[in-house]
């Protein structure tokens, strides 16, 4: 049984110039694997996550066919039905937490907040289950945390915060929207090992967008690769390596490798043919 | 020596820069009063006044000495809130402005009340409903707030709301037969009155400060809805809002929980700005409406030549900036846990 069916997603913004396509006709579903969205700057792939949450404010456009939570369609529900969906069903963590965390709120009550919002629980009971989550994210000294404020925190503690803050209230999906991109390299893998037990052990579905092929290729089960707007190839991620669409190709020839070194590296070729190409569909 | 506690450090520091400010604004007040070409003596004796007179005057006044030693004198004398004689009355200036001020301040602080009571919302919705009608009605609030000028708009509020409908008092802090009826305690009447518990003046009073407020308080109302509006605009494209919105909150706790939170700590400096120049005195306002307030005296003063009242004036008006600049460094560490 599919988590998420997502059926010929479209997001436009109405322009001066014209109408502008930031997501054309996307189609993919998610069961309790990890799905990575792979893509450069613009192919649409944070655009795709946040339209599944409906967050794409006026004057964007979202329209699907369906996208569908276990079976029931969420285009259909009205913005209050929705505010029940975020958070509690699926979550999002984002880049950079120095930005998504609230500066002047201490993180005790952001994380309290967000279980209060979907659990009815007295504030010791939120406060005993923000310190069990803090635990859970490998968090040292969870009590000084919970008092502290986020500029007071490192990046890496700051990511891990926000993955314990959107998983309290229990969601079924987290989408993981370059998660670890603003991290430095020696956290990056912590982070993700943190986040892959905990989806792991909650059988949950994971959206992992990213524009690293090779994070996407080792810690996911199945990759959409995103150009335009649309998807351009769908493969099993430990055969990434072996994808026959160009732009995948020109992708993974751009990146340098240890076990095989090149001068110089290819420069990637877009071909306008690829943009006006259908979406493929990632619907299982 | 023992290393001192933060907040008496925090503390000392504070009321050094306090000291270190007032120093440079006395220099300033005191040089001004030096190099005017008012000479103190002879407007204090007279042009007919026989010599041996003035140089008594002279001696008295302490200008024989280097300016240095008057220099110390005269920050002696605003220390213990000597500011001399006026020459308009021959009072001492500090009576008069104890007189005045609490006039200006009461007039200034239910204007700026008015200002943030309906600023502040107008910026915010202003801001979540960018470009809608809303929004466009606030920016014409707004522009007419910063382009009407205060003597046209006070003397059509005059003509309107007092000549033709009668729903406020006119010019003066109270009707004619309510003047001196209450004990002056702080000299502002609304509060007096309540403290005598004289109802009949209280509302008296009300009715003669409502439209100079409102009118004060509609100019600090443009100003403060529009810096709300444009720091509210930055705050909303924020990635914490996302966050809010993505664990599900409501748009409402989004905007005042999580977005005007952060706008708090610009908002006072926006405030105290407008605050402090409303205290300075609104000079058009307190003459339209014949408000015996600090803006009108010192401009009286200034017209008569009266330097010790147009100096002592300036201190108080300075004074007034730095303790509201303190009060809001003060706020910005309630609100802002990166600046503690």
């Amino acid at each position: 049984m599919n988590l998420l069916d997502v059926e010929n997603l479209w997001v436009r913004f109405p322009s001066r110039r014209g109408v502008f396509d930031a997501v054309r006709g996307v189609s993919f579903t998610l069961g309790r694997e990890r799905l990575g969205i792979v893509g450069e700057s613009g192919s649409g792939k944070s655009m795709t996550g946040r339209a599944i949450l409906r967050l794409i404010r006026p004057p964007g456009i979202v329209t699907a066919d369906q996208i569908s939570l276990e079976g029931v369609d969420l285009m259909k529900k009205s913005e209050r039905e929705m505010r029940s969906v975020r958070g509690q069903r699926i979550s999002m963590v984002m880049q950079d937490p120095k930005f998504s965390l609230n500066p002047v709120m201490t993180i005790g009550n952001q994380i309290i907040e967000a279980y209060r919002l979907h659990n009815r629980a007295s504030k010791s009971e939120a406060y005993a289950k923000s310190l069990e989550m803090l635990e859970a994210v490998s968090i040292r000294d969870p009590e000084r945390v919970m008092r502290a404020y986020p500029h007071e925190m490192s990046g890496g503690m700051g990511q891990r915060i926000m993955i314990a803050m959107m998983l309290i209230p229990n969601p079924e999906i987290l989408i993981a929207d370059e998660p670890t991109s603003a991290l430095d390299v020696s956290v990056q893998r912590q982070v993700l090992d943190i986040m892959d037990r905990l989806v792991k052990e909650r059988g949950m579905g994971l959206i992992f967008i990213s524009h690293d092929l090779n994070l996407v290729a080792d810690f996911c089960d199945r990759v959409l690769i995103m150009y335009a707007g649309r998807i351009v190839e769908i493969c099993d991620a430990d055969k990434l390596h072996d994808a026959q669409h160009p732009y995948t190709r020109g992708l993974l020839n751009s990146l340098p490798r240890l076990d095989a070194p090149k001068d110089r590296l290819e420069v990637l070729q877009r071909d306008p043919e690829w943009a006006d190409a259908d979406s493929v569909s990632g619907r299982v | 020596m023992a290393p001192l506690a933060p907040w008496i450090k925090g503390t000392l520091l504070t009321l050094g820069s306090i000291a270190v400010t007032m120093l440079g604004l006395l220099f300033i007040t005191f040089i001004i009063g030096r190099v005017m070409p008012i000479d103190p003596v002879l407007a204090i004796v007279g042009e007919r006044a026989s010599q041996s007179t003035y140089d008594a005057v002279y001696l008295e006044l302490g200008l024989d000495k280097p300016l240095l030693v008057q220099f110390f004198y005269y920050i002696w004398d605003v220390i213990r809130g000597d500011f001399g004689t006026s020459l308009l009355n021959a009072r001492p200036v500090s009576e008069d402005i104890a007189r005045v001020f609490p006039a200006t301040l009461e007039l200034a602080t239910l204007g700026v009340i008015v200002g943030i009571v309906l600023g502040i919302p107008l910026g915010v919705v202003a801001a979540v409903r960018k470009g809608s009608w809303i929004d466009q009605i606030a920016r014409v609030i707004a522009l007419v707030g910063y382009s009407m000028p205060i003597f046209w708009l006070g003397l059509m509020g005059l003509l309107i709301f007092y000549g033709i409908l009668g729903w406020v008092g006119g010019p003066g802090r109270v009707g004619i037969f309510y003047v001196d009826v209450v004990p002056s305690v702080t000299g502002m009447i609304l509060i007096d009155s309540l403290i005598d518990g004289n109802w009949d003046v209280f509302k008296d009073a009300f009715s003669h400060i409502v439209l100079p407020a409102s009118l004060l308080g509609y100019y600090s109302l443009a100003y403060i809805s529009r810096m709300t509006r444009s720091f509210m605009l930055e705050q909303l494209s924020a990635e914490y809002v996302t966050t809010a919105r993505v664990k599900g909150m409501s748009e409402w706790n989004v905007i005042w929980k999580h977005a005007f939170k952060n706008i708090r700590v610009q908002l006072i400096t926006v405030i105290a700005l407008s605050y402090a120049n409303l205290l300075e005195g609104s000079v058009l306002t307190e003459i339209i409406f014949s408000w015996p307030g600090i803006g009108s005296y010192i401009t009286t003063a200034l017209l008569s030549a009266d330097m010790n009242a147009v100096l002592g004036g300036t201190v108080v008006v300075g004074l007034i900036f730095i303790l509201l600049n303190i009060f809001s460094d003060l706020l910005y560490k309630v609100f802002d846990p990166r600046a503690r």
